[in-house]
């Protein structure tokens, strides 16, 4: 099986690729948009900004490239957000390949942004989480998030309902780090390398 | 739900654990990717790693030990110690540090916070800020391992370093920092009221009482310590379960 993790500058790709080959798989960290087209499957991982991680996917010419694919494809915290069409995060233009658009967490007494830490997963409904149950807890870090949609596919709350993972066709993306959740977000990885 | 976190700290040098460890099957306790995890194992939510080498070769060893912890850690750390510059927090976050904490050279360069923030997104940029009371000046942040005093007070800076774009603030009070004798409620307190990011206190824990304490007086998002959780004093996975009991949502 060939895995392809999209290199676009976007952050943490090594946990990734270690979470990967804690799983026994070894995965081709690339931009080259034909390395990706030939892939079984496709990690996005993203870390940072919006507009920056844009700059960066049209400057390689991967915002053509990605709606396009077919194959299993899965986002990770930005690289969920970024499937969007639009963010707050400075006034960013996405993929427009999911109907969401990101906003900002409104920080109050109790809710300090970033949502930093280990939050539950509500109303779980696709294969991605076969074998784990509601009120399982992973590793959340964003300050921009997707609000609850016909795409949601698991919720969590900060302490209003957001999406914790979403899904259009082949791609699947979760707001949370999979490769930082601990067993629980393993599972998920090894779900998806299964799909 | 949120959970608070528990976190416990590892001091490094030279690739190396330093302070006693003490752990029950463990071959070699001064081998930092073995204690991480064993850590994770028993529950911990994050793990620190606080970097003491003072040689040349600081860089390399520690780029090294943060890409063996990745590589066997399913859960996320964050890297201090002695980093100064954009370059030095690129190369290791690159190497698999999903954090990185940055304290003197913040102090003398505001600005870095900005840059860097900017640059890789505050999500992983944490302040950490040494403060000590004195009766006369209240609490003062100090730098280089609390040797120099700034003269600035506590939570002026924090404010400073959120507004700067940080995204977590790492406090420890030195007046309280191996005392065993609690947290320092009242900075703790203050900086979380003071700021909207998340606040990690440090220094002063000694029992399960003063975790309870920090998270329910003092409105802390983490607890971190060292020694206790190093000599077995206080076993992560209880002390989850008891905070859990006293109404504290923690993730067990």
């Amino acid at each position: 099986m060939k895995i392809a993790v999209i290199d676009y500058k976007g952050g943490n790709v090594q946990s990734v690729l270690f979470a990967l080959e804690r799983l026994g798989v070894q995965a081709t960290l690339t931009a080259d948009p034909e390395v990706i087209r030939r892939a079984d499957k496709i990690l996005f991982p993203g870390e940072g900004e919006a507009a920056s991680a844009m700059r960066e996917l049209r400057a390689q010419g991967l915002d053509q490239v990605l709606p396009t694919l077919t194959q299993p494809f899965l986002g990770i915290c930005l690289g969920m957000q970024l499937l969007g069409t639009h963010s707050e995060e400075n006034d960013t233009s996405m993929l427009g390949i999911l109907p969401f658009e990101v906003k900002r967490f409104a920080a109050a007494a109790e809710f300090k942004v970033p949502h930093m830490g280990w939050n539950t997963l509500q109303q779980l409904r696709s294969p991605l989480f076969a074998g784990l149950r509601e009120q399982d807890f992973v590793y959340f870090v964003h300050s921009y998030y997707a609000p609850v949609g016909e795409y949601t596919i698991a919720e969590a709350a900060y302490p209003m309902p957001f999406s914790a993972a979403v899904q259009h066709h082949n791609f699947y993306a979760v707001q949370f780090h999979t490769e930082k959740s601990g067993p629980v977000g393993t599972r998920i990885l090894d779900n998806f390398l299964k799909l | 739900m949120l959970t608070k976190r528990i976190i416990p700290c590892l001091d490094v040098k030279d690739g190396r654990t330093v302070k006693g460890v003490r752990f029950e099957g463990l071959r070699d306790a001064g081998d930092p990717v073995a204690l991480a995890a064993r850590y994770a194992q028993e529950g911990a939510d994050e793990l620190v790693f606080l970097d003491i080498t003072a040689t040349n070769q600081k860089r390399t060893t520690l780029l090294h030990l943060v890409r063996d912890v990745a590589r066997e850690l399913d859960i996320p750390f964050t890297v201090g110690g002695g980093i100064g510059t954009v370059a030095d927090v690129e190369a290791l976050l690159l190497s698999g540090a999903d954090k990185v904490s940055i304290n003197s050279a913040a102090l003398h360069r505001p600005e870095l916070i900005d840059e860097l923030a900017r640059r890789f997104g505050s999500q992983c940029i944490v302040v950490a800020a040494d403060a000590r009371y004195t009766a006369e000046a209240g609490w003062q942040v100090y730098t280089r391992a609390g040797t120099h005093n700034t003269e600035r007070d506590a939570v002026a800076w924090c404010r400073e370093a959120a507004e700067r774009g940080a995204g977590e603030l790492l406090l420890t009070s030195m007046s309280n920092d191996g005392t065993k004798d609690g947290f320092a409620l009242d900075i703790t307190g203050a900086v979380a009221r003071a700021v909207s990011i998340p606040v990690v206190a440090s220094g002063g824990a000694g029992s399960m009482a003063h975790f309870t304490q920090v998270f329910q007086q003092a409105q802390a998002h983490a607890g971190l310590a060292a020694s206790i959780f190093h000599f077995g004093e206080i076993g992560i996975r209880e002390l989850k379960e008891h905070l859990q009991a006293e109404g504290i949502p923690m993730r067990l």
